[in-house]
């Protein structure tokens, strides 16, 4: 019985740790996917092969051991790659152009085509 | 005058299309340009038990290359920095990068040492706090510590005489 209990206690101990491993691996995977590897340039860090996307995916796990939130690691990253690291661009007044571009131009498309059926009606 | 609009259009179109074709998507603008160059204490490749650190170098010019062995693009660049040691024009200090002690020291020793020293960047972690992504890369430290410029890829004599050395003159005054 009491053998029994020493080998239950040793197995959960193992249970807690993987699974403690795999919600750490599951955020580390999550992050990686929406930064770019510098390395080869179309893939995130989560799919690259390349050995800086590996150190990068160990520097995030260890960042994320110590506590450290994802904005904080991502700001790790931008800090010595640029926001070229980021998938998804961020708002700010260098990108204006990048996210609002394409409205402006949709619209300025819409107003030509209102003006043009508009005199082809008169 | 019908068609004036139609042709600024164009005309920007064609200046936005130019533009992406003579960007290389490859240089990665590094946001360390004129911040601090990260501090580091790391053993040196040739006398393992002396360290090297940045804080050293306050108040000279000085060039940090990152190179290894294993890197076959280094080995065009060595020429240009074995010509610009000679010249003493400015201190290079190399960061090796990733590498193996003994294959760095037989490559110095086959093809010359430009370098005043090197230090060991065995994991790489100090190559991430410089955003390292592709050895060979070059950055040029003022006497205040900070990064002025940063050569991404093998350093030419092109790229020596037109932007480093002149900027090294400048930084000197």
């Amino acid at each position: 019985m009491k053998r029994l209990a020493v080998v239950l206690a040793i197995f959960s101990c193992f249970r807690l740790f993987a699974s403690d491993n795999r919600e750490l691996e599951k955020r580390v995977m999550a992050l990686s996917r929406q930064l770019r590897c510098l390395v080869c340039q179309n893939e995130t860090l989560a799919d690259s092969q390349a050995e800086l996307a590996a150190d990068l995916r160990e520097q995030i796990r260890e960042q994320m051991k110590a506590g450290r939130n994802d904005k904080e690691i991502v700001a790790f990253l931008t800090d010595r790659y640029g926001d070229f690291v980021l998938y998804r661009p961020p708002l700010k007044p260098r990108t204006y152009v990048l996210w609002f571009g394409p409205f402006l131009l949709l619209g300025g498309g819409l107003f030509a085509l209102y003006r043009s059926l508009k005199r082809l009606g008169s | 005058m019908r068609f004036a609009i139609p042709f600024v259009i164009f005309l920007l179109l064609v200046v936005f299309l130019a533009a992406g074709l003579l960007y290389d998507p490859h240089e990665v603008p590094s946001p360390l340009i004129n911040k601090p160059a990260p501090a580091f204490q790391l053993a040196q490749l040739h006398e393992p038990g002396k360290t090297f650190s940045p804080q050293e170098m306050r108040g000279q010019v000085w060039l940090l290359n990152t190179w290894a062995s294993w890197c076959v693009s280094c080995l065009e660049e060595h020429l240009v920095l074995a010509d610009l040691a000679r010249s003493g024009d400015v201190p290079i200090y190399g960061l090796n990068y990733k590498d193996k002690r003994e294959n760095a020291l037989a490559l110095l020793r086959e093809l010359g040492n430009p370098y005043v020293l090197s230090v060991l960047d065995t994991d790489g972690r100090v190559g991430i706090d410089y955003g390292v992504y592709g050895v060979p890369e070059t950055y040029l430290i003022d006497k205040n510590g900070l990064i002025r410029f940063k050569q991404i890829g093998p350093v030419t004599r092109e790229i020596l005489d037109k932007t480093i050395l002149p900027m090294v003159t400048e930084l000197n005054q």
